[in-house]
């Protein structure tokens, strides 16, 4: 072996080395910094941790666009929704008075909020654009209490990581990290265009992530649970839609 | 696309608002109005995890190439306009020999005419570039962080449809240079792309 050949052996293995660390050190730093989704295993992992990783090194305050009154959409879109339980028939026949949301999990005091509980909070409207994954969008004007004033309120623990929150509609559940449910935007909305939301647009209660694509925007909120860990939640994927084959993260 | 084949120009767009254009072609949600009386298959959810994990592959290898043409002067040598490229007869003449199916001269097969140098500045510099910005707009976190992304194209609508359009434009460009891989000889071609070196003889094929 020449003296040149060796050199250059050592130069490849010591540049080896060192690629293989710094990817180490990345993942590390990416976990320690909470930049990988729940859905990051898999064919499509690598591009979605990218995703997430570099809408949260970017993103992390930023705010959603809002817009003037005069750009609110004539006509807000009501998609399909699948036909209401009967518990949500009974609910709706008595004007929703007996509506729910259950708040558990890594809280100092677990609390059960009537919507006229949620109504005495300090509110925030805010006219934002919701957007589909399927290439419409509208924008509305939405008035809630922010979620981060109930998780002031309930008090969450300091391992907290996400909030799970599900819809009465059994199948239909999200999460979202701690940067979008203490962000000021994401509100507990009961109101739209007005002071109630129609049920076509997810009323009584519907969560608004507007930073995020229209299905992280849940429709008839009953349950939020603070947690560190999504592993225990249906498979593991963070929400009901990395299990119909959409992404977690949905910003994009 | 398929799940709403229907585009707009603006900020919103939906089933209750006037179309820019309609895609004459079935959906694969209910939802919106297209003639046809049967839905596809929804495959949103896995063609938007390849999408955006595409973008990154463009995004990252692109800047890559990007750098090297830059420093390697690539770019000034090989792609920019020489002196009496851009006159109309120069033009005509590259466009009449592609119009003749010519295939080209053993002195031209190593060098990028007016016409390829025009294309690859084209693609490189403006349609790239504007795939990347058109669909970063569409972005509801992206534009919180930067909002001119998305104004700046005239909405989130507008930035949609201008992605299709340049899409459509990238599309085209892969089939015609393919197609012209294919007739300047694919086996040399694919040799010199891969390897960076033209062998001295030409292919007859």
């Amino acid at each position: 072996m020449t003296n040149l050949s060796r050199r250059k052996l050592i130069t490849t293995g010591l540049a080896t080395a060192a690629g293989v660390t710094g990817l180490g050190l990345a993942a590390r730093l990416a976990q320690r910094q909470a930049l990988i989704p729940p859905d990051h295993g898999g064919f499509y992992g690598v591009g979605e941790t990218l995703n997430y990783a570099s809408h949260r090194l970017l993103t992390r305050h930023s705010l959603a666009r809002e817009f003037p009154k005069s750009q609110i959409s004539k006509i807000p879109v009501a998609n399909e929704i699948a036909p209401p339980s009967e518990a949500f028939r009974r609910l709706q026949a008595g004007g929703f008075a007996d509506w729910r949301l259950s708040v558990s999990g890594m809280v100092d005091r677990p609390a059960s909020f009537s919507l006229a509980h949620l109504k005495s909070y300090p509110s925030r409207s805010q006219i934002t654009q919701l957007v589909c994954e399927e290439g419409w969008s509208y924008i509305a004007e939405w008035i809630g209490v922010p979620l981060s004033h109930v998780l002031e309120v309930v008090g969450i623990q300091p391992q907290a990581k996400y909030v799970v929150y599900s819809s009465i509609d059994p199948g239909w559940w999200d999460s979202i990290d701690m940067a979008d449910a203490l962000h000021p935007q994401t509100v507990l909305a009961y109101g739209m265009n007005g002071p109630e939301i129609p049920v076509g647009n997810g009323g009584p209660l519907r969560m608004r992530v507007p930073r995020q694509l229209g299905y992280k925007s849940v429709k008839f909120i009953t349950g939020l649970t603070v947690t560190d860990s999504l592993k225990a939640f249906g498979k593991g994927l963070g929400s009901a839609s990395p299990e119909a084959g959409y992404a977690w993260y949905a910003g994009i | 696309m398929v799940s709403h084949p229907r585009f707009y120009w603006g900020e919103t767009g939906n089933v209750h608002t006037p179309t820019l254009f309609k895609l004459p072609i079935p959906a694969s949600r209910n939802l919106v109005p297209t003639g046809y009386d049967y839905v596809l298959p929804d495959q949103n959810g896995w063609s938007r995890y390849l999408h955006f994990q595409s973008a990154w592959v463009v995004v990252l290898t692109g800047l890559l190439y990007a750098t090297y043409g830059l420093f390697t002067g690539h770019f000034r040598y090989n792609l920019m306009s020489r002196e009496g490229d851009l006159s109309w007869r120069t033009l005509s003449i590259a466009i009449a020999k592609n119009l003749r199916l010519e295939r080209p001269s053993e002195a031209e097969a190593w060098t990028y005419n007016a016409l390829q140098r025009l294309a690859y500045l084209f693609v490189i510099f403006v349609l790239f570039p504007l795939v990347i910005w058109t669909g970063l707009a569409m972005s509801p976190a992206f534009v919180s962080a930067v909002p001119a992304a998305v104004t700046l194209l005239g909405g989130q609508q507008s930035a949609r449809t201008m992605h299709f359009f340049v899409s459509v434009f990238l599309l085209l460009f892969l089939l015609i240079h393919i197609v012209m891989v294919c007739r300047a000889g694919f086996r040399s071609r694919m040799r010199a792309m891969i390897t960076g070196h033209a062998s001295t003889h030409m292919e007859r094929t």
